[in-house]
Order: C-alpha cells, then structure tokens, then sequence
C-alpha cells in the first residue's frame, strides 16, 4: 500500500529513474554473467565494479540532496558518513580473513600483527558478526551526525558556518584515522579482502551480486527519500531550508526536524560507504579527505539539487566524466571539475533535473 | 713516488693491523698512526685519533675535523692520507700541502662508526682546548663535558691553568665539575663544590649528571645532588615553558598571517572564499620565480629577493583575486553557499594550473642568509626564520589595520561594510570597494605566502594545508574583528604548542579542532561577536 | 498598581530592557495586553517596536524584566520560539514571510494547528476536516483562486495577506501583527483593517504600525513607544493631542 502510494506520488523524471535503475539492477549482472567476454552484450568485470561504484555515489548523493537540497544544511562532511559506513564493512571483512591473512593470525589483522599488538582493541569486537557490522554500518555514522547536529542544530550554527564546521570534523577525523594508535590501519586503511559472508570478493559472481545491491540500496534509498519529501514534514524541511526563522515562529523546532533528516541522511551515506568497499576492495582515511565531501555536494549541484533523480543523476555523470576524462586527458580533469563548480552555480542553479523540469512546467503552463 | 716506500708502508700497515689487536703495540711513528686511517677497520681509526690526538701534530686538529665531516680519505694503492677541503681540493694529510695531481676519484673515504665518533669527541676535546681561538676552546670544554670521559680531566687541569678567557674558564670548570662529581676517587668537599657548580649551570646535561650520581656515594653528595637536581628541573620547566610559548607564538602568527587575508575577505566581508589558500600558495611561487630570476640574473641580490618578492605577490594574488571578484563573486553575493562551491571550483583549477605550469613537485625556494640558522636566547634555541615570521606578521597586521583606518580607502570600504545603500548614495562605488577589498585580502593572503614559502614546502597543494585552520582561526576570532582573528590565532597557536608535548602534534592538532567546533557551538559569533540586531541577519 | 493585574492580563511586560552594544533598544518598558483586546502600537523609527516583538516571541531574551503570558501563566523569557508558538502567540513579520516554494495551500497546511513534532508530521495524512479549514482559511485571506500558486508568485499585499491566513490557521490566542499594510494600497489597507477587526472578535490582536490613517481606521487604544518605552497611551485622538507624542513623533 505505501508503494503504491508512493508509486503515485511520482513525477515523470523519478518513474525514468526508477525503471533505469531497476533495468541495470537486472541487466547488468546478466549481461556479465550469461553473456560471454567478446559478445556485444557482454559487459567486462571491470564496468561492474564500475558501475557499481556509482550507484553508490549516487546513494552518497541522494543522501547529501535530502539535507542540502531540501533542508539547506550544506554539509561538507557526508564524506566522513561515507567512510565510516566503509571502515565498518572493512572491519568485518577484516575480520573474515582470518587465518588466511599473511601473518595467519586468526583473530588479529595483519596490520595489528605487524604494529606487535597482542590484543584486539575493542573497537573491533563483535565485528566477526556480519549482523553487528552492518549494524555498525548504519550507527555510527547516524551516532556522529546526532552528536554533530545535536549540538550545530540547538546553537543555531546554520549556513556557511555549518558548512566548515562539517569540513573541520571530516578534516579532524582523517587526521585520527592517519594515526596508527586509532588501530584502523593508519595511512594503509583495510585491504587485502578475502570474502563477504563466504563469498569470494574478488569473484565475477560476487561483483555482479554487490552491483545488484548496490543499485537495490540506491532504490531503497530514494524511495525512503522520497516518502520523507513528500510527506508534511517534507514541506517542513523546505520551509527552513526557505525561511528557518518563520518556520520558528510556527511553532516547529527546526533542530529536531534537521536532526532527523541529517541523522538519516547520515546512515544512507554509511550505507553507501558500506558498498563500496567491497566492490574497490579498499577503505583508507583519503576516503575522509574533505574535498571528497565537498565533490559529492558538485554532484548534486550539476544533477539538480532539491530533485531526487538530479542527485543521482549528477553523480554518475561527474563520476563518468571523471573516468573517461582522467583516462583521456589526466591532466584536464581538475580544471573541468573546477568549471563544473563555477559554471554550475552561475548558470545552472537548478542542475539539469531542475532546469529541465521548469522548462517541461513552462511548456506545460503556456498552452 | 717511488714503490719501496709504499711496500714497506704496506708491510708495516699490516703489522700495525696485526698488532692493533695486541694491546702491547708500542713505539708508533707519525706515519704508523696515519696508517691506521687506511686500514679500514674501525678499532684501526679509533686508535690513530686517540695517537695523534696526543702527537702535538700541527695537523691534528685538522685531520680529526676532517674524520668528523668525512672529508679524509685514503688512496687504497698506497694508502696514503689526504684531507678533502670543503672545495674539493685535496692535500696530503702529513703535511698539509696541497696534492691537486691527486684524483680525488680514486680516494677511499675513513668511515667512523660510533665508538670511532666517541673516541672522536674526546679527541676533538683535547685538541680544541689547545687551540689559539677562544670559541674553539669553549667549544672543547663543552665537549668534554658531554663525553664524560674522565681520562680527560689532566687535560682540563693544565688548561684551566693557562686559560685567560674568563667564559672559557667557567666552561672548562664546569666540564671539570661534570667529570669530578662522578668520580669516586675525589675528595667529597671537591664532589660537592662540583654539584653547585652544575646547579649553577643549570643545564639539561647538568641534569642528567646531578641525577647519575651513583646509589653508593656519600649521603651527603646525594642530598646535595638531590636539591641541586631539583632546582635545576625548575629552571628547566620554566626555560621549556617559554620555549613553547615562543613556539605557540611563531605557530600563532603563521595561523594569523594564513587568515589575516580571510578576515578581510569572510570577516568583514562575509564572502566565503575557499580559494583563500591559492591565494597564499600564489605568493609562495611568486616568491619561487623572483628568486629564479635573481639566481639567473643577479645572484647578488639573492638576499634582497623576498623585498622583491613582497610587493609582486601583493600584485599577482591581488589582481587574481580582483578578477575572480568581478567574474564570479559578485553574481553570488547573498548567497554564500554558492559562493563556498564556486570559489571551491576556483581553487581546484588554479592548484592545477600551478600544478601544469610548475608540476606538481615541492619547489625549493631558499632562504636568505637573514632567515637562516638559529641564536641562543637564554638557553632557548630559536631560529631566525620563526622569528623574522613573527616580526613580519606583526608588520603585516600593523599595515591592514592602518589601511583600514587610516586611509580613504579603508574609510570607504568601512562605510560600505556598514551600510551599502547609503555608501551608494553618497557617491562611493560600492562594486569597485567590493573588488579592491577582495583585492585587498587576497594580496594579503599573497604576501603571507612569501612568509610561509620560508618554512613549508612549496608545492600546489600549499593552499590546502591552510584554508580549514584560517576558518576555524577567523571563526573563532570573532567575524568580522581584525583583533578577534589576531587574540584566536595566537591563543590557538600557543594552545597547540603547550598540547604538543602531552599529547602528540597530531592528537593536539585534533583536540584544537574539537574545542573549536565546540565553542562555536557555544558562541556561534566567536570570541568578539558582534552583537546586535544587525548582525543577526 | 501593575501587579495587581497580573492575573487579568494575556500579555503582561514589565520592566523590560534591552541593550545591544551599548544601545537600549528597550528602557523598562511596560505594557499590558487584555485577553480579547486589540492593541496599535505606533512610534518613530527605532522606538523599539520590533525588539519588543523580539522579546514577546522569543527571539531576543531581555536582559531583566518580566515578560508574562495568559495571566501570569507562563514566563516567555524562558521559553523558545517553538514553545511561544506553540502556546498561542502568532507573529506575522514585517516583512512578509512566507514559504515562497510551497504553493498557497502548503503554506496554510504548514501553519494549521497540529502536532508539530517530527514523526507526527512524517506520518501525518490529508483529511477532509483539514481541507474544509483550509477552504475556510482562503476565503478569509481571498486566495482561493491562487490556491496551488507557489507563494513566490504573489503579489506583496498577497502575500501580506497569505501570513495573515497563516496566523489564523495557527489560531493564536495573540496575534502579532508587524507593519501589516506597508507597501499596499489604499483598497487593500481598508481591507486589511477590516481584516483584523474581524480577527479581533475571536483573538486578542497586538498590530505595529506606521501608517495613522491605518491605525485610525482601526479605532482601538494606542501605544507610543519612544527610545525604547511607553510615552503615552490612549485614544488615537488623545495621543495626538499629547504634546510630547507631537514633539518626537508626529510633528517630524
């Protein structure tokens, strides 16, 4: 009932969306698997595990357009959400390597036995349970964005101030996660996966399973996005993103209703994180490094802040964009992203979703 | 050279390595210790330094100085010695004439180890305090007292006898004290005149002397020791306290001087400008080219190249500042969040702008002979590179803050900070104010890179290592007050340098941040806020 | 005298004061607001009429005095924005504030009295009573025809009128009405004045204004403010006819 609800609910863009992302969810894997290398059906491991990263920056995206585009809070911290939801999957998969790791250490890591410690901090117990590291996955990110809003929200820290207090944390934590005392690896990060649940994560089968997930994870994101946007507090989120002030006065408490949505928007990026580790098959702290966060916002920015699909349609345009054209010409790369951050601001505020959409309004309003 | 001479130095280098190992070698020659330089063999050298320490050679001196920097050398054929002046040039260890036919290829390097460097130091401590230069005296007497070697007291005694140099006597009686309050054999009212002489001191090494005083000595010297040891770690305690607060202070102004040009341009302004940091790393490779320059053009200048380089990187991050005020900003202005991402953009394109035109490699900007080494302050080493930053960014704050109020333009761009209607109205030209203030804080930001190109690497990534620590500087500070930037920098400086030593750079670095993040909670405005129903907005 | 009263008294202020950097926007000031009661508030630029509404609602905390709701009930010094709201106090700002991206309808939705906690509001559906107030609430502001305009879209005194409407769906025991006819017509301030003397037969209505002929037109008892306090208080007439009221503010 609630899907059909929701399923009404939808514009034309978010039903493209929607049947896009359910045809690759499908697609893909089977045109990996059924079909063989060679075939003009086939698409190569490689573009899997591709592919697969961008659902889940699109899933990174989607959660960053909840809170920036529809409640204005700009965070340059979902990359920090990201990782952590990576680090806890890392962990897991750390933790299932277990004897086969090269030091053959059946409950500590590699990295612990070669720093000489003799004990498991106790950060990292329980870890062996995929259920506890996927629980893991979704609280502490959502722990460090209620502790984070927790506080920016009551203070009324709003706008540009918030922006760089989420970069200062994000900055904060890259640094703690450098140190090899926060027993994360240090500069290394988590690597060296053997297997998810039994699976092998380097196998075709299992690429184009987590591909599936990944897609899946992007659906469920938007469609958990889209309730909350179109639900009453939907319209209490773009009321303070609009007029925070004459929310107040309302009698909402703007505070809690951005806890939520940041707190939620938090575990969706944790999420995201979670699946894109095994598919790269690496977490480090660069994965906290603030212009990471900071990208995600350009993604949103070009697809079309405040459009669900235009999140996720930003992010895996920059990102093929970024693959093709660091392949092409490495060096033009960062001059382009500079550009997309300027011109998009300047001549494309509403990102391509928004444009268009007004344009097919305007189309729709004349005749 | 004829051969006969060689095979018999070959014959009696290999008696004297044979004898090296018999204790009862006697009966050496100049030439048999020269020999042991050539053998390779590290209890070789070390006996040679001790022998010719004793020689009276007149080359001694220089010989055992040229072991130290691993200037002398052996030719392996006939294993003869020479000494390699800092030149390059060669000459005949022996006799000191200079050997320029020798092919400097063909030499062996003496390679010392660290008992051969020990056996060094104290030689170095013999031969100095012969020498005809008071410093160099000094120097031994300090060296010997680090060596605590106690063979060396004779040596002090008949040196403390003919010294004439009041500073060198006090060091050689220190060095005396330091070797005779360890030793048992002293009578005790000389071991206890030799602790108050090392609490005068009151050094780390004197520190350590008073407290290696071993468990059997008298109870007396060990109470005396005792007290003495604890003044001297008060004395230590305060020195280390205002050696952390000069280095709080050296990071304070760095802070200050990466966000003194945000202060104008978020604080007073209110534009977020994420290209802050290429602002600074702009004028850090202005530094790097006007000193490419001079190196090709008009090496005398060299020491004069960072006044050149003062006004040329207020000029080109000034003018780039300008031009992204007038090509970007100025379309965002009330839109701050736009702002942040479009001068985001700006910062990655000039990063790989630099980057393409200089790659992306540190670039080696060098410092004139006025910023190099250190000076002594009290027992407090400090480098003259941190101190002339301090000196700078004083200077630097002194001229923003008469620009501002001193000058029409500062009074202008007060009036349309304050109030950019009426500003308009009375005939100010509220958008050339706005880009020549940018320009402003942006050319600030530029001379601050010249300062910073003397003690960071000069790389594209300059920039970034600075932009989130000059926003949480100005944040702290106080939007929109040029003192609030100033009391947060320092005080940040200062409170990394006292966490440092308990907790880590990185870890206090960390802590600094969370303490931000939490006051800003606490004072959204920071430390001078400005309140007020206009600042509300 | 005052204290007496307390207990009689919607809004009771006392002794008020307010200073920012130096400046007292605010000077002890007194006012006292019965229940049911309309109430015009006039004075010069700086008077310290916005502060005051500041304090009232929340959004500035004085540095002493006394700010008292509903007979002394509740001390709004202590309370937020969201809980004065909540209690019943409705401001309309000066200048129009509205949510310019929801439609006219959405932004009586959003001010209708209903649980304004978080998941309430996720969960919370469209029902037929809802509606019917929202249909009532648009023909009283005369927005009917711009039901599913965006807000953005309309014209100042609609909008004007728009945060009027969204007052009303509050239904507050006290509406606060800021500068409520600047910028319109001389029609629409007629309008608006009639407006608010229907409001008046249910709620209790404090309006700032400039406008004389407005607060003429509205005929209730007036206040001046000046540098921060009371200078007189009566009929529109009487505190024309107030020297010192022709002194700081009429007579410029």
């Amino acid at each position: 009932m609630i899907v059909q609800r929701l399923a009404g609910r939808l514009g034309l863009s978010e039903r493209i969306f929607v049947a896009v992302v359910v045809a690759l969810c499908v697609l893909v894997p089977l045109a990996n698997l059924v079909f063989p290398p060679g075939s003009p059906f086939h698409v190569s491991n490689a573009s899997v595990v591709l592919y697969g990263k961008w659902m889940t920056y699109a899933l990174l995206a989607l959660s960053l357009d909840l809170v920036w585009g529809y409640c204005g809070i700009l965070s340059l911290g979902h990359g920090a959400f990201f990782a952590l939801g990576g680090y806890a999957m890392g962990m897991y998969l750390m933790r299932s390597i277990g004897t086969r790791g090269v030091y053959g250490n059946a409950i500590l890591p590699d990295f612990m036995v070669f720093l000489n410690w003799k004990e498991l901090p106790y950060a990292w117990y329980f870890f062996d349970w995929f259920g506890y590291a996927m629980l893991m996955v979704m609280f502490v990110p959502g722990l460090l964005a209620f502790v984070l809003g927790w506080f920016a929200f009551r203070s009324r820290v709003t706008g540009v101030y918030l922006s760089i207090i989420t970069q200062a944390v994000t900055f904060a934590l890259q640094l703690s996660f450098f140190r090899n005392d926060m027993g994360f690896g240090g500069n290394n990060g988590l690597t060296d996966f053997k297997d998810l649940l039994g699976f092998p994560v380097q196998a075709q089968s299992t690429r184009a399973v987590l591909f599936a997930l990944s897609a899946l994870a992007l659906l469920g994101g938007f469609a958990i996005a889209k309730a909350i946007v179109s639900s009453k507090l939907g319209l209490v989120l773009i009321a303070i993103r609009d007029a925070e002030t004459r929310t107040r006065f309302l009698g909402y408490r703007v505070e809690r209703f951005k806890l939520f949505v940041f707190v939620v928007s938090a575990v969706m990026a944790g999420i995201a994180g979670a699946l894109y580790v095994p598919q790269v098959g690496i977490i480090n702290p660069s994965e906290f490094s603030p212009a990471n966060s900071i990208e995600a916002v350009i993604w949103v920015a070009v697809g079309g802040r405040g459009t669900l699909t235009g999140a996720a349609l930003g992010a895996v345009l920059v990102n093929a964009s970024k693959t093709w054209l660091t392949a092409a010409l490495p060096t033009l790369w960062l001059f382009v992203l500079g550009a997309l951050f300027i011109l998009v601001t300047l001549f494309l505020p509403k990102g391509i979703v928004g444009t268009l959409g007004a344009w097919f309004a305007d189309r729709r309003g004349k005749p | 050279m004829n051969r006969l001479p060689n095979f018999l130095a070959a014959i009696a280098l290999v008696l004297a390595a044979f004898l090296c190992a018999a204790p009862s070698a006697r009966a050496q020659t100049l030439d048999e210790t020269l020999a042991r330089f050539a053998t390779d063999r590290f209890p070789d050298t070390a006996r040679a330094v001790e022998e010719i320490a004793r020689s009276g050679h007149p080359m001694a001196l220089e010989i055992v100085e040229a072991l130290t920097d691993g200037r002398l050398a052996w030719r392996p054929s006939d294993r003869r010695l020479y000494v390699i002046g800092a030149d390059g040039a060669t000459r005949a260890a022996e006799t000191g004439k200079a050997e320029p036919d020798s092919e400097a290829a063909g030499l062996r390097r003496v390679r010392v180890n660290n008992p051969v460097r020990q056996t060094i130091a104290a030689a170095l401590g013999v031969l100095r305090l012969n020498s005809a230069d008071p410093g160099q005296r000094r120097v031994a007497a300090e060296a010997i007292m680090q060596s605590r070697d106690a063979t060396q007291a004779p040596a002090l005694e008949a040196a403390l006898g003919r010294e004439r140099d009041a500073r060198v006597a006090t060091a050689i009686t220190l060095a005396l004290a330091a070797l005779r309050v360890v030793d048992p054999a002293q009578p005790e009212s000389v071991r206890l005149a030799a602790i108050d002489a090392l609490a005068e001191r009151g050094s780390r090494d004197a520190l350590v002397l008073l407290r290696s005083i071993p468990a059997d000595a008298p109870a007396a010297i060990r109470a005396r020791a005792e007290r003495a040891a604890a003044g001297v770690e008060r004395h230590l305690a305060i020195l280390g306290g205002i050696q952390n607060l000069f280095f709080g202070l050296s990071l304070g102004s760095v802070l200050l001087l990466a966000a003194i040009g945000l202060a104008i341009t978020f604080g007073v302004m209110g534009i977020i400008n994420m290209a802050h940091g290429e602002m600074v790393m702009l004028g850090a490779y202005t530094t790097f080219v006007v000193q490419e320059v001079l190196r090709a053009h008009a090496p005398s200048l060299f020491d004069w190249s960072l006044l050149f380089a003062l006004p040329l990187a207020f000029l080109v991050s000034g003018s780039v500042g300008i031009a992204i005020e007038r090509t970007i900003i100025r379309y965002l202005y009330g839109r701050p969040l736009e702002t942040l991402l479009a001068t985001w953009g700006v910062s990655l394109a000039l990063q790989q702008a630099v980057r393409t035109i200089f790659g992306s490699s540190n670039r080696e900007v060098g410092n004139p002979a006025f910023m190099t080494g250190s000076f002594d302050l009290f027992g407090i080493a400090l480098t003259w590179s941190r101190l002339w930053i301090v000196v700078f960014t004083i200077a630097v704050f002194a001229f923003l803050l008469f620009v501002i109020r001193y000058t029409d333009f500062g009074l202008r761009m007060r009036a349309v900070v304050q109030n950019r209607a009426m500003a308009g109205s009375v005939g100010i030209r509220t958008n050339w104010i706005d880009a020549f203030t940018f320009g402003l804080g942006s050319g600030i930001a530029g001379i601050a890179g010249v300062a910073l190109s003397q003690i960071d690497n000069v790389s594209p990534n300059l920039g970034q290592g600075y932009i989130i620590d000059s926003f949480m500087v100005v944040v702290f500070g106080g939007v929109g007050s040029l003192w609030g930037t100033l009391v947060a920098a320092l005080s940040l400086g200062v409170a990394n340098k006292l966490l440092e030593p308990v907790a880590g750079a990185v870890l206090g670095k960390i802590a600094i941040l969370v303490f931000i993040i939490l006051f800003i909670q606490k004072r959204p405005r920071g430390l001078f806020a400005q309140k007020g129903r206009t600042a509300e907005s | 005298m005052i204290g007496r009263k307390t207990t009689d008294a919607l809004l009771y202020l006392d002794g008020v004061t307010v200073s920012f950097d130096g400046f007292r926007a605010l000077n002890k000031l007194a006012l006292l607001i019965a229940p049911g009661e309309m109430r015009a508030i006039v004075g010069p630029n700086g008077a310290g009429k916005t502060t005051m509404m500041d304090v009232i609602t929340g959004k500035t905390r004085p540095d002493e005095g006394d700010v008292l709701f509903d007979g002394g009930e509740f001390d709004l010094t202590k309370l937020d924005e969201a809980a004065i709201a909540e209690l019943g106090i409705g401001r309309k700002f000066q200048k129009p504030t509205v949510f310019e991206s929801h439609t006219v309808e959405d932004n009586l939705r959003l001010a209708l009295k209903a649980p304004r906690k978080v998941l309430p509001t996720l969960t919370a559906r469209r029902n037929a009573e809802e509606k019917a107030r929202i249909d009532e609430l648009l023909a009283t502001v005369k927005l009917d025809a711009q039901r599913r305009t965006p807000a953005g879209g309309l014209s100042h005194g609609q909008k004007q009128w728009l945060e009027i409407g969204m007052l009303l769906a509050q239904d507050p025991a006290l509406l606060l009405v800021d500068e409520p006819v600047a910028g319109m017509t001389d029609a629409e301030t007629f309008e608006t004045a009639e407006l608010l003397k229907r409001i008046n037969r249910t709620h209790s209505v404090v309006v700032v204004e400039h406008d004389m002929a407005f607060v003429r037109e509205l005929g209730v008892k007036v206040t001046v403010l000046h540098e921060g306090s009371v200078l007189a208080e009566g009929t529109i007439d009487q505190v024309s006819a107030d020297e010192r009221v022709v002194e700081v503010y009429l007579g410029r």
